[in-house]
């Protein structure tokens, strides 16, 4: 087991740093730099433009070569220091993450949870119930081929614009007060659902049609047919199909973990849900170098933790694994 | 197990009434965007960039001494009660008494010959006002002289309406190498509102009820003013469809046909709807053939048909140019009708080829497109930012006139970043741009931009992107700056500037980009129209003291 453990951990250390390089390097060799692109609209004083650029580049270490500028990037980082933000000025970049990653969770982790549980358990009812696979599994792989931020369009503009029944912008009512008050959490949840529904229905698609077909594919397995010819229930043949159905289900979430993630990013920004997608889209488009690199870095970090937590799930669900780790199966 | 009902009961009822009072009342509030890119994050008004103070720093809690109106065309004493040359080298503004910062401390001169002594001392984006002003007398509590050794008269008039006045007795007390670097999270400025609250997508002020201007020009109406970021065009259209925006200041296509079933209103009733806010220009950049040829440049003004954009692109919401690119009461004062019409230019293909032919660009090879004079293929580029729709429409137009006086041009749509750095360094052909045209109190800053002398650099940042150079024309518009208003020799200088421009034509006047502004009616009325010049409706930043506080202060709550 814990050489298992070890061995990921490893590997995860090497694609941090891979990932921290090109986070770092990136945002560098996009064309043009920021402090030009924020003073570009700038209209004041003849020359203002000039001693202002001057003072922010000299702020930002902008002027110092690019590998010192790399050195002091992992320098600050090991002491948990991303930065200041260069269009959020002078604002912590860890302060705008924080700020912001919470609404990455609330969408992101019922979505994931819900989308998984509900779409394993309706692809394989489909597994089994020849109408019910006839009427769902069009709609589910309308579902799983659907872009993220082509879907959130198609739920905005319905559920948004045309019935109008919720909010398209923003996280909770432009008159509301952030706090722990009635008003507050229901027009938070008035805000969540719509970006939520989006997150739901398109990843449900591609767990049910794949439970779907694990569930067949167990069904004309041997040791099905095996317990079959000795009289064994179909409640509990279903069960066993299951259980080896979701094994590959595990490792099709970390898979794609990456995905849905990206998938999240593109959702906020459809509603302007002020999470990490929308920060880093704004980030992007001014080249704020360090928030780029924190958002990133935040994005890099939630991927690798979450496929971490998948790989101990895994150990744990599937014995075979654990075993062979510990030398108890050759 | 009832009294665990009955607790839960009561909080509910607690909590429920709590919130209550944790939400801003609707009826008072004014909600609007179009104005905010970037959370806000800092209230110092030395740091004026994009991402920098939120729009409403100055104007809403830091004020200037005098408003400009641009559509009357007036200055407005705001914390100067008069301004006045005593001589041709000294200005002196007489203050209100009575006003007092937030944090109740007495406004006087010591603060307003602070907040330009700051620039002298510091480099902040208004320092260069000290390369011509000598010094700065504070005559009495109420009274303050400044001396110049090189009045820039045009200049200073900008300068009289712009500059945040700040307070002494707190500026004083931060370091040099702290001025630029602060968040100064709870601004004590005049004005009539105060930092409420900030969240990563808004802003939201709330007023401050013993504003120094009540008893003057009355109090702003909106009790709260709630400053969202929408990010997109089309969320801010859904907003306002839904009446969650009062205001919108976005760019929003397809208002004209969709205002009326939406009862969203737009300050002209009819075309073009929208104030005038910016010439867009079309720049050639003149350091590469053939638009090095003042006479290509000239023909190609004659091909481009800036009224088809106006129609189809922008559906009327905006307006064509004239030859000068001036607009706007303080500009067209020194409009000279004289020299447009001598050399001037309006769509006309055929004078643009007969032009071209003459200067002999012709199709040597027979391939449909015009050469170089040596013979080369001509092949332009014309870029805008990618996402820039409007615009991006506009050059497509543009290229298919060009084209259809058999001059090879591409349009082209870079990314922002790429765009910018392509029109900074001069690697470009054909551009677009606005960014330093926007309507002010005087021609000058127009002129001094569109050709401007800043052109030696690696980089060309401050306008004249076409790298025109012509250290005459760049001379006249220097000494335009030290006349005085409307004057005979003003005038004179400013109608050979004009003639200069045209003759040279560096840049072609396209179109007016508006003011965008929507606003529906649900929550607050009284909306400043044409009708109804009750004030600018505008929350962009910079752009406060051009009469959006008269606007929040004529809004009328519905309930």
């Amino acid at each position: 087991m814990g050489k298992y453990l070890s061995k990921k951990l490893i590997i995860y250390l090497i694609t941090f740093f891979v990932a921290v390089t090109i986070d770092w390097a990136i945002p560098r060799f996009m064309p043009g730099e920021p402090i030009g692109m924020l003073l570009a609209r700038f209209q004041g004083m003849e020359g203002g433009r000039e001693i202002l650029e001057s003072q922010f580049v000299q702020a930002f270490g902008l002027d110092q070569p690019l590998i010192e500028q790399y050195f002091s990037f992992w320098k600050s980082l090991f002491s948990g220091d991303l930065g200041i933000s260069i269009y959020a000025f002078p604002k912590p970049v860890m302060t705008i993450i924080r700020e912001a990653i919470i609404f990455d969770i609330v969408i992101l982790v019922p979505a994931i949870l819900l989308s998984w549980v509900v779409g394993n358990k309706l692809g394989a009812y489909s597994g089994i119930n020849k109408k019910a696979d006839n009427l769902m599994m069009p709609f589910f792989y309308f579902l799983t081929s659907s872009p993220y931020f082509w879907f959130a369009m198609v739920i905005a503009f319905v559920f948004g614009v045309r019935i109008g029944w919720f909010p398209i912008n923003s996280a909770y009512g432009s008159t509301i007060r952030p706090g722990l008050t009635l008003s507050f959490i229901l027009s938070f949840l008035h805000h969540w659902f719509l970006p939520f529904l989006t997150m739901f229905l398109v990843q449900l698609g591609g767990w049910a049609i794949g439970m779907r077909n694990m569930i067949l594919y167990e069904r004309s397995a041997n040791y099905a047919r095996y317990m079959e010819s000795l009289g064994a229930s179909d409640r509990l043949i279903r069960s066993y199909g299951f259980r080896n159905g979701v094994l590959p289900q595990v490792t099709g979430l970390a898979l794609r973990l990456s995905g849905i993630i990206g998938g999240a990013l593109m959702t906020q920004i459809v509603f302007a849900y002020p999470g990490l997608g929308f920060i880093m889209l704004r980030a992007i488009m001014n080249h704020d170098y360090f928030l780029i690199q924190g958002t990133f870095l935040f994005i890099v970090i939630l991927v690798l933790v979450a496929n971490f937590l998948v790989d101990i799930a895994y150990m744990v669900i599937d014995p075979r694994v654990r075993y062979s780790y510990s030398g108890e199966v050759s | 197990m009832k009294r665990n009902w009955a607790l839960l009961l009561v909080l509910v009822l607690v909590v429920g009434l709590s919130s209550i009072a944790m939400s801003y009342e609707r009826s008072e509030s004014l909600v609007y965007g179009g104005g905010m890119w970037s959370p806000a994050s800092n209230w110092n008004p030395l740091i004026p960039y994009t991402g920098g103070h939120p729009t409403g720093t100055v104007g809403l809690v830091f004020e200037n001494l005098f408003h400009y109106y641009p559509l009357e065309n007036r200055f407005q004493p705001w914390l100067a009660e008069s301004g006045q040359w005593l001589s041709d080298n000294q200005y002196e503004i007489k203050l209100r008494k009575g006003i007092k910062w937030n944090d109740g401390e007495d406004f006087n001169a010591v603060d307003v010959a602070f907040s330009f002594l700051i620039a002298r001392d510091n480099p902040t984006y208004y320092s260069n006002i000290w390369t011509w002003m000598n010094d700065i007398e504070v005559v009495d509590t109420y009274t303050v002289r400044f001396n110049f050794a090189d009045p820039h008269y045009q200049e200073w008039k900008g300068i009289l309406h712009d500059i945040a006045m700040i307070p002494e007795h707190i500026w004083s007390k931060v370091s040099a190498d702290q001025l630029l670097t602060i968040a100064n999270e709870n601004p004590v400025g005049t004005g009539p509102y105060l930092v409420e609250s900030v969240g990563q997508d808004r802003m939201v002020w709330v007023r401050d009820e013993d504003w120094w201007g009540n008893q003057i020009f009355g109090q702003p109406a909106p009790k709260y003013l709630i400053n969202l970021i929408v990010p997109g065009n089309n969320n801010a259209l859904g907003m306002l469809m839904k009446r969650e925006l009062d205001l919108s200041n976005y760019f929003l296509p397809g208002i004209p046909n969709i205002k009326k079933a939406f009862g969203i209103n737009t300050y002209y009733e009819d075309s073009p709807y929208m104030i005038a806010e910016n010439t867009a220009l079309l720049f050639l950049n003149t350091t590469i053939e053939p638009l090095d040829d003042r006479n290509f440049r000239r023909a190609m003004a004659f091909a481009i048909n800036p009224k088809i954009i106006v129609e189809r692109v922008y559906e009327n919401q905006v307006t064509v140019a004239n030859s000068t690119g001036l607009f706007g009461q303080a500009w067209m004062d020194y409009y000279s009708q004289e020299i447009v019409d001598q050399y001037g230019f309006s769509y006309d293909p055929a004078t643009a080829k007969q032009l071209l032919d003459q200067a002999g660009y012709l199709d040597r090879d027979g391939d449909g497109w015009r050469d170089n004079l040596n013979g080369e293929a001509i092949e332009l580029e014309v870029i805008v930012p990618n996402g820039w729709t409007d615009w991006m429409e506009s050059i497509k137009v543009i290229a298919d006139n060009l084209k259809a006086v058999g001059v090879n041009v591409t349009p082209s749509f870079p990314d922002f970043s790429i765009y910018l750095n392509a029109i900074h360094q001069g690697t470009f052909e054909l551009a677009i741009n606005n960014f330093g045209a926007s309507l002010s109190v005087t021609p000058f800053s127009y002129w001094n931009w569109v050709v401007s002398d800043e052109i030696d650099g690696d980089l060309v940042t401050d306008g004249n992107f076409s790298r025109y150079d012509d250290p005459k024309l760049f001379k006249m518009i220097k000494a335009f700056n030290m006349t005085d208003d409307a004057s005979p020799r003003a005038m004179e200088i400013a109608a050979n500037i004009q003639q200069a421009m045209l003759e040279a034509m560096p840049s072609i006047p396209l179109w007016h980009n508006g003011l965008w502004a929507q606003t529906q009616s649900e929550y607050w009325t009284n909306w400043p129209s044409e009708d109804n010049p009750t004030g600018y409706p505008c929350t962009w930043g910079g752009k406060w003291d051009f009469g959006s506080i008269p606007m929040l202060i004529n809004l009328k709550p519905v309930k």
